[in-house]
């Protein structure tokens, strides 16, 4: 052996015995974990674990969960969460959600949480390869037995989702009751059922405000969808949101809606208003998302997580888990109840009054019953969807196979 | 002094590297507010501190030693494949597609999956004779030619994914639909690792080093690597040795990536080559080309990598931080050791 090799050899071992020693010399600093307060609890930790798909401070859809996480720590004694978040293939290659729940296990965790759609193989695996931690998979119809998807074998799984369809009408309401140019624009992420389902929610309350409350004609509203490929910007992978909200205020359309997990949509309405443009945006998600820049928000529809989190935790933690779907909607005496609404909506500063005098009608119609998912319906190729009359079923909302007629924009991908 | 003990010389030169490494990386968790010395036992425990954290580290070596296999004959012959990635992800692309073309058939899973692997070899070979032809023929550096080439590649890959192969009415980055199980690389059960894959990496690697170390191939082709010219007029073929270095590295990597889509994700996703071949020629680099040096620190490498996912879950630090410890490595070694020769000269 070449005395290069022997002293490389070498040398990797050193700085393993080194390493080695000097775990062992040291006490560990307090990690986020150890230093939470250990209450004279008679009864044992509930440590749950959280996946992430994106980073848990994003302003959008894993912020959200990461709130509910923090919620279920409050309201339900005993419990802690540890989390990992950018779970994606850009962000963590070469490791796979399955393996990182595993990881969380390890670390303690007597149930898991998936938080994406994106996730579903791998919760499924996960679930399947350990059938004695429960699992909750939010946005996952695995365990839906009207579902396309149901596995009855996966008996530790739930699935929880909110209603975001009304938040999402709320959403398009807003736009419309707000646009000058009648153009709104929808900055969506990847294309699948629930992101198509909810582009279409946000054009059915857009068309419906702008019909209803400003008496316009329907024909005269334009709603175009451009779908970025993923739920946040992964530069050289997905489409650039910066890049696709600037295209949309540049041409004429002076509202976006954001489906991504990401306020793209709100700091280019800001940066486009601060040179003269009347511009608007409505994130996503997380309900601090106006903060980004309140002058050019007209709200926000977000997920409110806890409630439906504490529930199965704490069946969990009593050990009453069974396998369950629930798609939790508003709560309609009070949307933005942090307690029982697992959907809501926080008007922006940028709504106006009378526009927000409207929106309030509107939520009161939706309150009392109105539903917008009702027939005539066509989808975007001019196929039958609704009968005049029909109302959808949740499965035909949940699958919806393609945009609504009078929506632009792609409704599967091209080839 | 230093003629009279020059390999106790290097030794020291080299623990000095790691030294500073190691500080490097530390003064930089000591600016995040973070206990180095916390921060490396979680990443030595997260990587050996169970059988099962071990046999993930295993999961992520195979590829990486398979690229390492491939770019060591490549830097033998002087050349600096940078285009490895997208050679790992053509493989994963040409593996995907023979398992998609094969799946619905009456040919049996095993003979599907020794034919997708053939096919990984294959895609990754072309690609890399590409870059090769460019070199030889076309007169473009490697260097710049690979990287147009990684760049082809994943605009590729992503082309399929969201384009031909997406699965029914999705469009997103997750990957194509995964394929079926009887598809998969066999694993060791509650384990994520095949013993298929890790034998072949080892048989690779054996192979390597025997073609550089015992052939008239490996000897020419080092003889290519340290003077072209006169090689060429000694009467090397030397063009059709840069050639079968391209290809051989390019069939390699070509594995690595038929490992990633029938061993670890069983689909193809955008990120397929998860970094591998740019890490693989940190590696390369950091073994001065010694194919039995890279076995032991590619398995390092690879614990690195996956030992450092504990560094979000227990510390909320970001494990992007064993990628600095990586390239540290490399880089003080690589100083060190031009410090050593100057001060050799010297004296």
């Amino acid at each position: 052996m070449s005395s290069k090799r022997s002293w490389l050899l070498v040398s990797l071992l050193v700085v393993f015995a080194m390493v080695l020693s000097a775990c062992q010399t040291t006490t560990p600093a307090p990690t986020q974990a150890s230093a939470e307060p250990t209450a004279p609890a008679v009864e044992e930790e509930f440590v749950f674990g959280m996946v992430m798909v994106g980073p848990y401070n994003d302003k959008g859809y894993s912020e959200a969960h990461y709130n509910g996480g923090k919620y279920v720590e409050e309201k339900v004694a005993g419990t802690r969460m540890i989390y990992v978040d950018k779970v994606n293939s850009a962000d963590r290659p070469g490791t796979t959600p399955a393996q990182l729940a595993e990881e969380l296990v390890a670390q303690g965790a007597k149930l898991i949480i998936f938080n994406s759609d994106d996730m579903k193989d791998s919760a499924a695996e996960f679930a399947a390869a350990n059938p004695g931690i429960p699992v909750i998979h939010a946005s996952g119809d695995n365990v839906w037995a009207e579902g396309k998807n149901y596995k009855p074998e996966l008996t530790n799984m739930v699935n929880i989702m909110g209603r975001m369809e009304y938040g999402k009408m709320m959403a398009g309401c807003a736009a419309a009751l707000t646009t000058k140019t009648g153009q709104i624009g929808y900055l969506g992420p990847l294309i699948n059922d629930e992101t198509r389902r909810l582009a279409a929610s946000a054009f059915l309350g857009a068309r419906y405000c702008w019909e209803n409350y400003l008496g316009k004609d329907p024909a005269e509203l334009k709603f175009k969808v451009t779908w970025i490929g993923f739920w946040f910007n992964i530069p050289g992978v997905t489409s650039d949101p910066t890049q696709v909200a600037d295209d949309f205020y540049n041409s004429n359309y002076d509202v976006v809606l954001s489906g991504i997990d990401t306020t793209e949509a709100l700091v280019e309405a800001g940066k486009m208003a601060s040179s003269g443009k009347e511009t608007f945006a409505i994130p996503y998600d997380y309900e601090g998302a106006c903060k980004e820049n309140e002058a050019v928000c007209l709200g926000v529809p977000y997920f409110n997580w806890g409630p439906l989190y504490a529930k199965y935790i704490t069946l969990a933690k009593e050990g009453k888990w069974a396998p369950a779907f629930e798609w939790g909607g508003p709560d309609w005496a009070d949307i933005n109840n942090p307690d029982t609404s697992t959907v809501g909506f926080f008007k922006g500063a940028a709504l106006s009054a009378d526009a927000s005098t409207n929106l309030d009608k509107f939520i009161a119609e939706l309150a009392g019953g109105l539903t917008l998912w009702k027939g005539p319906l066509n989808l975007q190729d001019g196929s039958a969807y609704l009968a005049d009359g029909e109302v959808a079923t949740d499965p035909q909302i949940w699958y919806l196979p393609q945009l609504l007629e009078g929506m632009e924009g792609q409704s599967v991908p091209s080839n | 002094m230093f003629k009279s003990k020059p390999r106790w010389f290097g030794l020291g030169m080299q623990i000095l590297a790691v030294v500073l490494a190691l500080l490097f990386t530390s003064i930089i968790l000591l600016m995040v507010k973070a206990q180095p010395f916390e921060a490396y036992k979680n990443i030595i425990l997260g990587s050996v501190g169970s059988f099962k954290k071990f046999s993930d580290v295993l999961v992520a070596w195979i590829p990486l030693l398979l690229a390492t296999s491939g770019l060591l004959i490549t830097f033998s012959a002087g050349l600096w494949n940078i285009g490895i990635e997208g050679q790992i992800t053509m493989g994963a692309i040409f593996t995907t597609w023979a398992l998609r073309l094969l799946q619905d058939t009456t040919v049996p899973p095993a003979l599907i999956i020794i034919l997708a692997f053939l096919a990984g070899m294959l895609g990754g070979a072309l690609w890399a004779s590409l870059v090769g032809m460019l070199k030889v023929y076309g007169s473009v550096n490697e260097i710049f030619g690979g990287l147009g080439m990684n760049f082809i590649a994943t605009a590729m890959t992503i082309w399929l994914i969201f384009g031909p192969w997406k699965r029914p009415g999705v469009g997103s980055m997750s990957g194509t639909e995964p394929f079926r199980e009887a598809l998969w690389l066999p694993m060791v059960p509650g384990l994520r690792l095949s013993l298929w894959s890790l034998v072949l990496a080892i048989v690779v690697i054996v192979i390597v080093f025997f073609l550089l170390k015992g052939t008239y191939f490996g000897l020419r082709l080092k003889a290519v690597g340290r003077n072209m010219r006169s090689a060429f007029h000694l009467g090397i073929p030397t063009s059709r040795y840069m050639l079968a270095a391209f290809l051989l590295c390019g069939a390699m990597a070509g594995l690595a990536g038929a490992v990633q889509v029938t061993g670890v994700y069983h689909r193809l996703i955008p990120s397929i080559s998860s970094g591998y071949g740019f890490l693989g020629l940190l590696v390369a680099m950091l073994v001065n080309y010694q194919p039995l040096v890279a076995v032991p620190v590619s398995l390092f490498f690879a614990m690195l990598n996956i030992g450092s996912i504990q560094l979000p879950i227990v510390m909320k630090l970001d494990s992007t931080l064993s990628g600095v410890l990586q390239g540290a490595l490399v880089l003080f070694v690589l100083l060190v050791d031009g410090a050593r020769k100057v001060l050799l000269k010297k004296s």
